[in-house]
């Protein structure tokens, strides 16, 4: 458990002894950040050794009486607000008046609490200011921390448009060159290559588009009634002619209710991706079995491929942001990494789930169980949750 | 006869860019993509120098490779090229006898490799 370090500052030794007494191994409990903190206490006689003593210790709250000997409690604020602590201090005033409060509070204390007071009053003055500081920690660290990752997301995307970009003027370069003479054909493979990462780049930059736009959560959405069988067929459809080129088969098939609360751009990101997916990563002349199961609370769509799979361990990276298996096989399927990522998030925000059940060389399958019925509220707050990496707000 | 180069990358970009330019320079190239083919490939053959890169993402990278082919034929010349003076502010140089001792390559160059510069090295390499 965490301990809260007081300090108390009186000059009477009387009350020094009592709040000790009230506070010592005192626990507070706050349910909002699910933690408990225990007190410790330390007591100074005067403002200036409190002074003295406050940067040697990392003292979370200071109990600090108005009327001291030396110096005044609100001369100790004054000056402890020109020094930059993660502390907060609570007034003790013999005369209660408002102006004293006023005044207090203006130079940066958090509360106050009026003598005469019982060990309950003070108990509830400090179960407070504990709750505060320590959700504004939180807070603090949650912030640090989400600008850690939207930091190193950008790195990552730098460099993943970087290359592409650096191949394709690679081979612009030795095409204009002539590095393998006149004749065009020479050239077609470096063409196709360039192709291919230039089409990278796109999927790419498409994926971000709508990834921004799950993550933003300050773009609207529209929860509305969503027939997922027809957004199946409209992205089976969008990729059907890749998949004639290499004689892959597509079949949906269907159970149950079939309609879900949603937002419907959300649910055709998830039907393209993994539909296209399925495609990409097939082999020629092979298999895509679409499912969708309606029960009466759920959506089950299940999208099964009879391509290149995957190794427990390339799996167990897939639902990462920009974890794209890099091997022969996929050497010329252009991926941005950020698809099956979005598809997860999204899952999230239905309180669904995403499974996968893969084998090298047979394929794979994914399954997304999503709660047909989601209130509005929930999934946008869901969605202003699951953080703000790219939008950054 | 043209003279035989491996040309070992784990980004086959690279690999196809620069086997145009050595096959336009006149050099026969052979390419692997990766530690584990250019074994396969040495198996096969004797190259008259290998351009290998650094492949620090492969758990046997350009340095384990390098040491490989100078086991097996210590006669063989080999350049390896990376990126990681720019990317990571790792320095390599092979020009000190100190550096020699442990990087088995006979040349180092970053990249972006400049072609001329490394078509200098390959000619005194594989004719020293």
């Amino acid at each position: 458990m965490d301990t809260l370090s007081v300090l108390v500052v009186d000059d009477e030794a009387g009350m020094r002894h009592s709040i000790r007494r009230a506070l010592q191994d005192f626990t507070v409990r706050l349910p909002d950040i699910d933690g408990e903190v225990r007190c410790t206490v330390e007591t100074a006689e005067s403002g200036e050794d409190a002074l003295e003593l406050i940067p040697t210790r990392s003292f979370d709250l200071l109990l600090l009486d108005h009327k001291l000997g030396g110096m005044s409690g609100v001369d100790v604020l004054e000056e402890l607000g020109k020094r930059d602590l993660d502390m907060l201090v609570v007034m003790i005033t013999a005369f209660a008046t408002i102006e004293t409060a006023v005044r207090a509070t203006k130079s940066g204390a958090f509360d106050f609490i009026a003598k005469p007071f019982t060990p309950d009053e003070l108990k509830e003055t400090v179960r407070k200011a504990a709750s505060h500081l320590l959700v504004q920690r939180q807070a603090r660290r949650l912030a640090a921390e989400k600008r850690r990752v939207r930091f190193e997301f950008i790195s990552v995307l730098g460099h993943e448009l970087k290359s592409p970009l650096g191949a394709i003027e690679n081979y612009l370069n030795l095409l204009k060159d002539r590095v393998a003479g006149n004749d065009l054909d020479e050239y077609d493979k470096i063409i196709n290559r360039s192709l291919i990462r230039a089409a990278g780049m796109r999927k790419l930059i498409a994926d971000l588009l709508d990834m921004t736009r799950i993550e933003s959560g300050e773009k609207r959405r529209e929860i509305t009634d969503v027939d997922v069988r027809e957004v199946a067929l409209a992205a089976i459809e969008s990729v059907r002619p890749i998949a004639g080129q290499s004689g892959i088969s597509i079949d949906l098939t269907e159970s149950g209710p079939l309609h879900m609360t949603a937002d419907r751009g959300e649910i055709e990101i998830i039907f393209n991706n993994l539909v296209s997916n399925a495609v990409k990563y097939n082999r020629d002349g092979g298999r895509v079995d679409v499912q969708l199961a309606g029960e009466d609370e759920r959506v089950t769509i299940t999208v099964r491929d009879t391509g290149i799979g995957l190794t427990p361990e390339e799996a167990g990276k897939l639902f990462h942001d920009f974890a794209r298996v890099r091997n022969e096989k996929t050497r010329d399927i252009p991926g941005s990494g950020l698809g099956l990522s979005t598809v997860k998030k999204i899952a999230e925000l239905y309180q669904g789930e995403v499974t996968l059940r893969s084998e090298p060389n047979v394929g794979s399958t994914f399954a997304i169980v999503l709660k047909r019925h989601t209130n509005p509220q929930d999934t946008t707050d869901a969605a202003q949750r699951i953080g703000t990496v790219v939008a950054g707000n | 006869m043209n003279k035989r180069i491996l040309l070992v990358d784990d980004d086959p970009d690279y690999l196809l860019s620069m086997q145009m330019q050595l096959q336009g320079a006149g050099y026969e190239v052979v390419t692997a993509n990766g530690t584990a083919e250019a074994r396969t490939k040495l198996g096969e053959m004797r190259p008259d120098a290998a351009i290998v890169d650094l492949m620090m993402e492969e758990t046997d990278g350009g340095f384990g490779l390098c040491h490989h082919i100078k086991r097996q034929d210590a006669t063989i010349p080999v350049i390896m090229v990376s990126a990681v003076t720019s990317e990571t502010g790792l320095d390599f140089d092979a020009t000190t006898s100190e550096e020699r001792s442990w990087i088995k390559a006979d040349a180092f160059l970053a990249k972006p490799v400049r072609f001329e510069q490394l078509q200098r090295e390959l000619e005194r390499l594989i004719q020293g």
